[in-house]
């Protein structure tokens, strides 16, 4: 494939950034879109040069820790597919791709690619949990959950973390994220004790630290790589709402 | 602005203005509820004006009635002047917030597959309420400089010696750039309310799996018969389909 | 070196209880005085930080993510196994421990691991209480399946991503106690070495890998839960950035490795598409349930498209090899069987490294609606990778690395043989033998974190004086010194290979050599290589950039450093363990057609021998200085409750 990549390059948070073009040679169709950076790397370092730096880990779209604004979206656009898991085949052989890192005021830039999104991390310190402490559980099946319960929450549990919603959203707003955690919890029988807390909780810190709010745009669903749905951001409003009034 | 970051230490400290007024869902709660309460007014407005469509006596007698109830629609007028004010202030908060979400834009800055509606909410909104204010001096305060025509329509006056409004109507219309100014707004109104409806919903966790595409749906539809409605009456004038009894 | 395993006395199933009593207490009110370092933020540490931050210590706890989500045990799909007998099918604690000490081909501790039977029902518990959104029935309760060629259905899972659930259970545990002030949480901090005062772990030196900045840690007892080394193979199912380098440094610093060489090998990975791949994904074991695995019966059809290749020309060679297991054997096996077919030059796709599995019968049986209900996201990621449907064609599998059973010694109470240093889940080498059953590591991970270790670190703190050192202490000197000579030996190196370029040689090395099937051939062959191939890198090694901000060239720099070094040991255990056992494999003990088993009809020739009159005993390594021979400890494993038995899956 004869590519140009545009990839954005920052020294650090306090490096405005630039641009910088390169047109890597020997990438073949079947590279995933990171290994296909693996290579660019590789010629930078036989180069001399300091190679891009992007977070990565599992390579098998689980972890959330790849991050790269491809063509403009998150991930690359292609449905339910984090850019680990894109294959250069979804390009054209003579294609022009820009890269860029999540932008968002909550996710400062570390260098090139690489975002901090311990935010993420300070939200769920909030109220992401159940305050159970280990030893003392009933027997699991103590408490019946009906499937359908279950299964939502696990629709709204498997959110990996990527902060993919954040640098869709034209607000760069958390609600996806926030509202996939707070439901996983508030939907089961477990996390109802503490369902006002949380969600008071975790909502005010989304807020200190500097995201958005929702506009309701959908941008952040078409691009999740889990399709967690925007009815969890109905639901986290809601029960928002009823904690506020219950005071 | 009441910022964002003078919570109190403990979240159960705060009482439920605070909440509302301060976080970002509870600002995004008054923006739906009052842009709900316009949208009420937006519809029960359009019903008022279609009577234009009947015998002008019809929507003089309206006019008339409206304003032997003066009491009632001041009423309605503050409670309307403070969901404007109300809206247009979180409105303004948090875009102002939203803006400073996203500090360095990407290359392509449009997001993905949000619509053209949501994206320009602010601004869609922003000219509706200029228009609003037109509006307001256009029909309501009647000054004279903004109707393009060459006499104030405070003289219009029926057999009976009551405002005409139906020929304010007519003559205000005639002028086509006034109409435009009208089909225009409406346009824009009916773009504002055909993400906001839905959107509102979703604001105040009024959705859920079954519903939330019905009321988007639904939204979508009665937002386009808003500008059907509001639209028709300004062509209606100008083709010549109302107004044969207003004198050129 | 001495090893005490410290095995309780007392019948089997006491053992534990037992224990519990006899170790010593620290008084509620001056945990809050001791000082624990817990490395790893994975099943394993993520779930002992949260744990014994409850119960009053101060935690540090660190990982080289930038989330203690994203530790690899988030990857694990199938589930997490305990012995609840929920579905009534005859399970028992007792089972279990059976199944698990099988499995590991007689090469586990009886009495770890009838712990970790013990404490499994506990396990899954303890997560429904956290949230975890186990599969469940109409009926409300808990859903089981039948997992890894396991007889009952004691495995507990949460779709295909049981490990992500499980970790997200961990670690909102973990970050409850962060949000209380009971943890610090030191996310991309990598541990570089550990520092001693007077033979005790009594600290770390991390680099941030954020600022560059080198940092000392003290405390009063260092827990390691760093995972497994599976990527000294270069290609494996594990996350790019998991290491070998916080427990090598260790061993380094005195703490003994055991049975390096059992690595596990997964049969159903996706087969490597060409000399780019920087890792492999594994597709879930429970595509066995459903497809059958074959390649063609003659060499000459393998370059044919599958459709084109006659009922009467395919080979379903685990169908007809394991008769009564099919297409379930259990991995160790059936990986060898691929790799047997494949050496004969019968294998599928490029390379030849690759065997069919199959859905077409599956597809005709149930419809590919029902497939695609129960596999639909394996099928959606094979084609993302592959271009290629699994409902058109066959899918093409290989195996890959995956687990690696060996680790730091830890004797019963999870202590290495560096006292005050605590080793957690893969990490360590203590209940799987010499091959793991299927949904057993997550199990452990937590077993050691939530209800292990609490009671086995109060009783070395109550055992020992209180001393946590300053971070002044000269121990601390050393050792940051130790992680600067590295970090600037390999800064300054300037020479012209990259760091992938060596990772990717020595990978392939001890792949081809100490993979699958290993021999004192190649075996020696490798142990030749490796060190000249370590000179090299030191030499050569081209490292960019400076120590002073985020280096990921540095970092990963760092750890194929410790792969050169580990990839040594890896052969000599292996040459050392002259006999077959579970996921080591020597060609020149396998079972012939002269071997009685063979003949009665037990096994099957060229299935794996064992020598347990020789090698029934925890090789523990002790390392004794740079380009050194190790030296070889052996723990003897005494069976008292099961009798070892030839693993027999016919
Ligand atoms: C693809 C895949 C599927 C699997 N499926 C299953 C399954 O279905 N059932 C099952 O039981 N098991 C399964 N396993 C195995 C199981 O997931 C792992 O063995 C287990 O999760 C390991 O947990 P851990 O806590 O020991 O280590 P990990 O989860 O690997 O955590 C290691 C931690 O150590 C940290 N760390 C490592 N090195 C350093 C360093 N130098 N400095 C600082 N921190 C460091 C990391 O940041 C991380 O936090 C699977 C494994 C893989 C790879
Ligand atoms: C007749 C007048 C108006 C009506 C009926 C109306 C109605 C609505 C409704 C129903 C919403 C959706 C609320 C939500 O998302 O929860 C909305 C959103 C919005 N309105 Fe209006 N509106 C009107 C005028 C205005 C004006 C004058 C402004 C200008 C400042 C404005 C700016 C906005 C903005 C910016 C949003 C979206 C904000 C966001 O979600 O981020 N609107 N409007
Ligand atoms: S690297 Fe783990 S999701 Fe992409």
């Amino acid at each position: 494939m004869n590519l140009t990549l545009k990839v954005w390059r920052q020294k650090g948070a306090a490096d405005p950034g630039h641009f910088e073009t390169f047109q890597p040679k020997g990438i073949v169709e079947d590279m995933s879109f990171l290994e296909m950076l693996d290579v660019v790397n590789e010629e930078l370092i036989e180069a001399g040069k300091e190679p891009i730096a992007f977070d990565h880990d599992c390579r098998e779209g689980i972890c959330g820790t790849c991050s790269l604004v491809i063509n403009g979206k998150p991930h690359g656009g292609q449905k339910a597919t984090t850019a680990c898991q894109l294959h250069m085949r979804k390009f054209g052989k003579w294609d022009t791709i820009t890269i860029e890192p999540w932008r968002a005021k909550a996710f400062p830039v570390v260098k090139d690619l690489v975002v901090d999104r311990s935010a993420f991390d300070r939200i769920i310190q909030k109220g992401g949990f159940v305050s159970v402490g280990t030893g003392g559980a009933p027997d699991a099946n103590c408490l019946p959950i009906s499937k359908e319960v279950s299964d939502e929450a696990m629709d709204a549990a498997q959110c990996i973390g990527c902060g993919a919603c954040v640098a869709a959203c034209k607000n760069a707003s958390a609600m996806l994220f926030v509202s996939a955690k707070v439901s996983h919890m508030n939907l089961l029988p477990q996390g109802k004790p503490e369902a006002d807390r949380r969600v008071k909780n975790m909502v005010r810190q989304m807020d200190e630290e500097g995201f958005g709010a929702c506009t309701v745009t959908g941008s952040c669903e078409a691009v999740c790589p889990k399709e967690i749905s925007l009815n969890f951001i109905t639901k986290m409003n809601r029960d928002y709402g009823c904690a506020i009034l219950k005071g | 602005m009441i910022s964002r970051h003078d919570f109190e230490a403990d979240a159960s400290g705060m009482n439920i203005l605070s909440y509302l007024f301060k976080s970002s869902l509870g600002r995004k709660y008054i923006m739906a509820a009052s842009g709900l309460a316009l949208f009420a007014f937006v519809i029960g407005h359009l019903l008022g004006n279609l009577q234009i469509f009947l015998a002008p006596e019809v929507i003089n007698r309206y006019a008339q009635f409206l304003k032997d109830n003066i009491e009632l629609v001041w009423g309605a007028r503050i409670g309307l002047l403070g969901c404007i004010a109300l809206h247009i202030w979180t409105a303004i908060s948090l875009s102002a917030d939203n803006k400073a979400a996203r500090p360095v834009a990407y290359a392509d800055a449009t997001p993905p597959a949000a619509s053209m509606a949501s994206r320009t909410m602010l601004m869609s909104g922003l000219i509706v309420f200029f228009f609003i204010l037109y509006h307001l001096l256009h029909f309501t305060v009647q000054v004279e400089w903004v109707n393009g025509v060459e006499k104030t329509f405070h003289s219009l006056k029926t057999a009976d010696g009551h405002h005409d409004v139906y020929s304010m109507v007519v003559i205000g219309f005639r002028q086509p750039l006034v109409a435009l100014c009208y089909v225009i707004a409406v346009g824009l109104l009916c773009l504002h309310l055909s993400h906001g409806v839905g959107a509102s919903f979703q604001s105040l966790g009024l959705k859920n799996k079954a519903w939330g595409p019905v009321i988007d749906t639904a939204s979508k539809v009665v937002s386009f018969l808003i500008f059907v409605g509001y639209a028709s009456i300004p062509l209606a004038v100008l083709t010549g389909i109302v107004g044969d009894s207003v004198a050129r | 070196m001495k090893l005490d395993a410290n095995i309780p006395s007392g019948p089997l199933a006491q053992k534990w209880e037992k224990h519990k009593f006899d170790l010593k207490l620290v008084n509620p009110a001056n945990k809050r005085k001791f000082k624990v370092i817990v490395v790893g933020s994975g099943l394993a540490g993520s779930s002992a930080a949260a744990t014994l931050a409850e119960l009053g210590y101060n935690v540090k706890c660190f990982c080289y993510q930038d989330s203690p989500r994203r530790a690899h045990s988030i990857a694990a799909q199938g589930g997490i196994n305990a012995a609840k007998n929920y579905q009534n099918d005859g399970d028992s604690v007792h089972r279990l421990f059976y199944d698990t000490i099988k499995g590991g081909d007689f090469r586990a501790r009886e009495a770890n691991v009838h712990r970790l039977a013990e404490v499994s029902g506990s396990i899954i518990d303890q997560c429904v209480a956290q949230g975890v959104p186990f599969a469940r029935e109409y009926g409300g309760l808990l859903d089981n399946r039948s997992f890894g060629g396991a007889q009952v259905s004691r495995t507990f899972y949460a779709r295909g991503q049981t490990g992500q659930q499980l970790l997200l259970g961990a670690y909102s545990a973990l970050s409850r106690q962060i949000g209380l002030g009971k943890v610090e949480m030191y996310p991309r901090t990598e541990m570089l070495d550990v520092v001693m005062v007077k033979g005790h772990a009594k600290g770390i030196i991390t680099r941030n890998m954020q600022t560059g900045k080198i940092e000392r840690h003290a405390g009063d007892a260092v827990i390691m839960a760093t995972g497994g080394y599976g990527n000294v193979f270069y290609l494996s199912t594990n996350a790019v950035g998991c290491n070998v380098t916080a427990t090598f440094r260790a061993h380094k610093r005195g703490a003994a490795f055991a049975n390096p060489c059992y690595t596990q090998i997964h049969p159903t990975c996706i087969p490597v598409s060409g000399d780019h791949q920087s890792k492999l994904t594994l597709m879930s074991e429970s595509l066995r349930n459903d497809g059958r695995v074959w390649v063609p019966k003659n060499k000459a059809d393998c370059g044919k498209a599958a459709h084109q290749i006659s009922e009467s020309d395919r080979d379903y060679y685990l169908e007809r090899k394991y008769p009564s297991f099919g297409n379930l054997a259990p991995r160790d096996i059936a990986s060898r069987a691929a790799k047997e077919v494949c050496d004969e030059g019968r294998g599928v796709g490029p390379g030849g490294l690759g065997v069919y599995l199959d859905f077409a019968d599956a597809i005709q049986r149930l419809g590919e609606d029902m497939i695609r209900e129960r596999y639909g996201n394996l099928f959606d990621m094979y084609e993302r990778i592959t271009g290629e449907s699994a409902y058109k064609q066959p899918m093409r599998i290989f195996p890959a690395v995956h687990y690696t059973m060996g680790g730091l010694w830890v004797d019963y109470n999870l202590m290495s043989s560096m006292p005050g240093l605590f080793v957690l889940g893969e990490a360590n080498f203590s209940d799987h033998g010499a091959n793991r059953l299927g949904a057993s590591a997550l199990m452990q991970g937590l077993a050691d974190g939530y209800f292990v270790i609490p009671y086995t670190i109060a009783h070395y703190f109550a055992s020992e004086e209180k001393n946590c050192p300053s971070t002044d202490h000269p121990a601390f000197d050393e050792a940051e010194a130790n992680v600067r000579g590295i970090v600037e030996t390999l800064l300054k190196a300037n020479g012209k290979r990259t760091v992938r370029s060596f990772h990717r040689e020595v990978g392939k090395l001890v792949w081809e050599n100490c993979g699958m099937a290993r021999s004192k051939k190649s075996l020696s062959e490798a142990l030749k290589r490796i060190p000249e191939l370590r000179a090299e890198f030191w030499e050569n090694v081209n490292v960019p950039g400076s120590g002073d901000d985020m280096n990921q060239a540095l970092e990963y720099a760092g750890r194929v450093a410790d792969y050169m070094e580990f990839a040594e040991l890896l052969c000599t255990d292996a040459l050392k363990r002259e006999e077959s056992c579970g996921g080591h494999f020597r060609v020149e003990h396998q079972f012939t057609d002269k071997d009685p088993e063979v003949k009665n009809g037990y096994t099957n020739e060229g299935e794996a021998k064992r020598n347990d009159d020789k090698f029934a005993y925890v090789a523990a390594w002790e390392y004794t200085g740079p380009n050194k021979k190790w030296k070889l400890h052996k723990e003897p494993l005494k069976y008292e409750e099961v009798k070892m038995s030839t693993r027999s899956y016919k």
